[in-house]
């Protein structure tokens, strides 16, 4: 699998990741020799195996629904880069 | 003092011979005289140690001491701990104070262990030499020059070099059997569920696993008994009755059934790793194991399908680092977009970012079958081929790296050149097994690690396997030239 100036700029784009645009060419060529290595297992007939989810075949537990968690946003928020009111703040979203 | 086992300390510690503070000053002081030439702290936390130390005294003279009360030890800095930098190797998270603590930390505290601080390693776990940290790269002590391994490539140079009697782990691929192997001490990955990854930060979910690190596998055995358990937080941590690991340790090798993976020792592995294995399972057959070779084929695609799972499951997980809720965020964004974008492009090294894309790739419209899936499939047929190969043996053994440490920027050009180091260890992540590394010889004056895989839950029993090994051996008594 080779990938392309093209296809980088749009995996980096879903991804929401600014690369340089110097990097795009060290990318390719890396994440090809990536997918090369991962095409290895084209080798392996799985047409009839059952995909593995858990080793141990675990099932989602489940709890009944009830709070249990406490209100600490002022202690989260602390960290923030930008808070205001109780509200992270980012650039204006609508003009 | 710093050579003592846990044990030893443990009993010194019973017996007033010496404090936990003055054993907390003692491996303070070796830190700050020794670690500049390791870097295998990102940061440590004296004053809270210290304050932990006289806590642990206290609880001792009240008589409420456990035996690992007043022990100094560090957390790999992917687990959170509260008021205290968790930064996960990262740009990213070089500001971020965890509000809270991780279920490992906490056991580790109530358990009245003393932190010391936090260790170094890959960025966000992604690494086999400990050279994408944002921190810099950790040397090994037994060859400055050399990579430790990854990525808990500081919690094995700080054990290593008797910086620390014990520290915390995690495993995806290797990250704790590698450097273990590298840095010549005892490193075990449980069963996937075994420890809670609750506020440890996420890699890949399906496959991280906390353990333990330790000079001797009985060291382990203690830390293991702490850290284990279920823990409602984790909704993948199993409900499954711990053992009393340290009671289990003295069991006899007569009649062990061992399988030696023909695939682990062919092309790729180093010819003098290979001698210092074949010595070590001498000293089992000496003790009466059998020895037979078994086949591991499916397994050699391990690493394929590991650099699709985990890649995809990376991408999902780091999404959360958005620069919005907390973490690094760029400077003077023009719009949303650009707020994401550069604050993620900035935030992360390059290694992270590579694993992003090839994980944003396959979870792409169109490509789910052909990767994801497919990778999942492959690791159904790795788990029932291990089934049948417990089926006829006790425990897998082989090396658990192709050779010796690298030299430090030996690998770094080329990512899957690097990968291929984790070529033994990724399978057992894949099934779930536990698995461990111990110190098995010395290739050229760097350690060489021998891996034991065992079936669901035999953390017991690979401790006790590895443990009768350390009886025979005094592989893991070594220590790096300058460390003494």
């Amino acid at each position: 699998m080779t990938l392309d100036r093209n296809d980088v700029e749009s995996i980096a784009h879903l991804a929401r990741i600014a690369i340089d645009e110097a990097d795009i060419p060290d990318y390719a060529r890396d994440l090809s020799n990536i997918l090369d290595l991962v095409d290895e297992m084209a080798r392996e007939d799985t047409a009839d195996v059952l995909p593995l989810a858990h080793p141990l075949d675990a099932v989602q537990r489940l709890r009944p629904d009830i709070v249990t968690e406490e209100d600490r946003r002022a202690l989260f928020q602390a960290g923030a880069p930008a808070v205001e009111n109780g509200l992270y703040l980012v650039p204006k979203v609508i003009e | 003092m710093h050579d003592k086992s846990i044990a030893e300390m443990s009993a010194a510690l019973a017996g007033r011979e010496v404090s936990s503070e003055e054993l907390t000053r003692h491996f303070l002081a070796r830190i700050g005289e020794l670690d500049g030439a390791l870097n295998s702290f990102i940061t440590v936390t004296p004053e809270k140690a210290l304050e932990q130390a006289r806590t642990a005294d206290e609880r001792r003279a009240r008589g409420e001491a456990g035996p690992l009360t007043g022990i100094p030890m560090a957390h790999k800095d992917i687990f959170c701990t509260r008021g205290v930098r968790t930064s996960c190797g990262s740009r990213m998270l070089d500001n971020f104070v965890s509000p809270y603590d991780a279920t490992v930390v906490e056991r580790m505290s109530a358990a009245g262990m003393v932190m010391l601080g936090k260790l170094n390693m890959d960025e966000f776990a992604m690494g086999s030499s400990n050279e994408t940290s944002y921190y810099g790269p950790v040397h090994n002590p037994w060859q400055q020059d050399h990579v430790p391994g990854g990525s808990s490539g500081g919690s094995a140079a700080a054990v290593a070099a008797r910086l620390v009697p014990a520290a915390t782990a995690t495993d995806t691929g290797g990250s704790i059997r590698q450097p273990a192997a590298l840095c010549g001490v005892t490193g075990l990955k449980p069963t996937y569920g075994r420890v809670s990854r609750y506020g440890m930060i996420a890699f890949a979910s399906s496959l991280d696993q906390a353990g333990p690190m330790t000079r001797s596998a009985a060291d382990a055995a203690w830390l293991l008994g702490a850290m284990a358990g279920f823990d409602e937080r984790d909704s993948t941590c199993l409900e499954h009755p711990l053992e009393d690991y340290p009671a289990l340790l003295d069991r006899p090798l007569q009649g062990l059934r061992i399988g030696l993976p023909r695939e682990h020792f062919g092309e790729g592995l180093d010819a003098e790793t290979a001698a210092a294995v074949h010595q070590a399972l001498a000293v089992f057959e000496a003790a009466g194991a059998t020895v037979k070779e078994i086949s591991l084929a499916h397994s050699m695609l391990s690493v394929p399908a590991y650099y699709v799972v985990a890649p995809a499951e990376c991408s999902s997980n780091l999404s959360r680092f958005d620069g919005v809720r907390f973490g690094y965020r760029c400077e003077e964004p023009v719009n949303l977009e650009d707020l994401y974008k550069r604050s993620r492009g900035e935030g992360f090294g390059a290694e992270v970012k590579r694993r992003i894309l090839v994980g944003t790739y396959a979870l792409s419209a169109g490509y789910y079958d052909a990767y994801y899936l497919k990778a999942q499939k492959v690791r159904r047929l790795i788990k029932d081929e291990f089934g049948r190969a417990f089926d006829e043996v006790d425990v897998i053994m082989g090396p658990t790296t192709p050779g010796p440490a690298f030299r430090i920027g030996e690998k770094t050009s080329d990512p899957v050149a690097m990968y291929l180091s984790d070529i033994y260890t990724i399978a057992a992540n894949l099934a779930g097994l536990p698995a461990l590394s111990v110190p098995a010889g010395l290739v050229n004056g760097l350690p060489v690690g021998l891996q034991m895989v065992g079936n669901y839950f035999d953390e017991g029993r690979l401790l006790g396997i590895a443990h009768r090994f350390q009886q025979e051996t005094d592989w893991h008594r070594r220590t790096p030239p300058g460390f003494a």
